[in-house]
């Protein structure tokens, strides 16, 4: 292990690395291009002993991974933003098809208006593709989740696509102390990838033939218990990670000062180092029961874990990074579903917060959890700036 | 017929597939002016046609989809394709 002071694309690519992927296809988009940046240099000199796939598109990205991982190869491949919402198609073939791919997204906004800074409407939109999708607080997050990604997504019970989402910019392009994984240590945790079923001339199979009314409910049955019974093994992966890597930040969640809190804020992704800083300044200021819940895996949700952290504050206040038009914030509307039918009258309140780079300050913060007794039917929309509305009534 | 996971489908299992549900239309197959030229057998994309003895051709029900090549490709229009009834 050695600890170096990069930057998160750089520390994610190293960590790709010492993966030993076979196949690393992707289309430079911002706020991904660094990471395939530096791959595709690391391959040009030799670093990495892969097969990179140029490619004219996001759709072809995701289709080159689709083909190489059903050959039994180990596949990367990284996007944000319309990238990912041109690779969509492919995404659902991915994990019906039960391949273990792993697509790193630097989470960005969506157009129109076009808009490449950091929110989580693009992850969050291809929510029911099947995927896996794990959520990096940081960037030593980020990179260690990459490898264990790998472990999670190959193991004969979970064979599902894993999604490792990391905001853009904040930590894509951001530098810090990151330790990096040795290629001894990644050789010792992530064992070679040897499925039952791949394409090969012995033994023909066929990926992506049609079942018709009697067996596809069946296939997308064992998706979607696939997808949940997965749980068990990020929980796994993550503890093991913890022994030999000697690194732990949650598995299906992390709790941060909610023993005691009254108030539990509750979020994914880089937003979460915020909220802690509001917390401490509470805690240590006005002596407030303020407490953090993060949500590390959002798909498979990890509904029990979710509900038993929060079921004893008086006060659950989400914040969302994208949301449903139409409906409001879809992190609220998970967290809510779980609460449906238990004993816990927690008042929970929706935030969408952030969209497309807006700053999210510990002031922002501050005003969410002080205001968490105005309570309207709507998630409420923070740091609107009414000047730019039009005199529109909030 | 088991799902594989991920519905993938093993090589050599056309004979589990029973694609003669997706039947509409059926062929007769008249044997009254064949010549015993083997176009239709040739022609069957599911390999069901069958030659019973001389000028005498039958179709496998289980498999036959009733796509109508055949009778379409048959040089003397001996082969008839009309509505599955039941």
């Amino acid at each position: 292990m050695a600890r170096t002071f990069t930057e998160g694309s750089k520390a994610v690519a190293e960590v790709i690395r010492v993966c030993r992927p076979n196949v690393v296809s992707a289309y430079p988009i911002t706020p991904q291009t660094h990471i395939v940046e530096e791959l595709s240099a690391m391959v040009a000199n030799g670093r990495l002993k892969a097969e990179s796939v140029n490619v004219e598109s996001e759709f072809s990205a995701a289709s080159v991974v689709l083909g190489a991982s059903a050959t039994g190869a180990r596949t990367y491949t990284a996007t944000t933003s319309q990238g990912m919402l041109l690779m969509t198609e492919v995404l659902f073939n991915i994990s019906g098809m039960r391949l273990p791919v792993v697509l790193t997204c630097a989470n960005r906004a969506v157009s129109a208006p076009i808009n490449i800074w950091n929110d989580q409407q693009d992850s969050i939109s291809v929510r029911d593709a099947g995927w896996i999708q794990l959520y990096a607080e940081d960037i030593q997050e980020a990179a260690d989740l990459h490898l264990q990604a790998f472990r999670i997504a190959e193991h004969p019970d979970v064979l599902l696509p894993v999604m490792v989402c990391m905001d853009g910019f904040v930590l894509t392009h951001s530098y810090e102390p990151v330790d990096l994984v040795s290629q001894e240590e990644a050789d010792e945790f992530l064992p070679p990838y040897r499925p039952e079923y791949y394409l090969t001339p012995k033994d023909p199979l066929t990926y992506g033939a049609m079942l018709g009314p009697e067996a596809y409910m069946e296939s997308r049955y064992q998706l979607d218990k696939a997808l949940r019974d997965s749980s068990r093994m990020i929980v796994e992966v993550a503890g093991e990670f913890k022994k030999k890597i000697g690194r732990y930040q949650g598995a299906l969640i992390d709790t941060y000062k909610t023993e005691d809190a009254e108030v539990i804020l509750v979020a994914m992704g880089s937003v979460l180092s915020t909220i802690k800083e509001a917390v401490d300044k509470l805690r240590d200021e006005g002596g407030q029961k303020v407490g953090v819940l993060k949500v590390r895996s959002f798909r498979p949700f990890p509904k029990e874990e979710v509900y038993s952290a929060l079921e004893g504050a008086s006060d659950v206040l989400v914040m969302d990074r994208a949301f449903s038009p139409g409906s409001g914030g879809v992190l609220t509307t998970e967290v809510k579903a779980t609460f449906c039918g238990r004993k816990s009258t927690a008042n929970i309140k929706g935030h969408i917060i952030g969209l497309g780079g807006r700053d999210m300050t510990v002031e922002s913060i501050l005003n969410v959890i002080n205001d968490r007794a105005v309570v309207s039917g709507q998630d409420k929309v923070v740091d609107l700036n009414e000047s730019l509305l039009g005199g529109q009534k909030l | 017929m088991k799902v594989i996971l991920g519905g993938l489908i093993k090589s050599g299992t056309s004979r589990e597939n029973h694609t003669g549900s997706w039947r509409n239309y059926r062929p007769v197959y008249k044997q009254k002016t064949c010549i015993d030229c083997n176009i239709c057998i040739t022609v069957c994309p599911d390999s069901c046609v069958v030659r019973i003895s001389e000028k005498k051709f039958d179709f496998d029900p289980d498999y036959c989809k009733g796509c109508g090549m055949c009778a379409e490709e048959c040089p003397v229009n001996d082969i008839e394709m009309i509505l599955e009834e039941k």
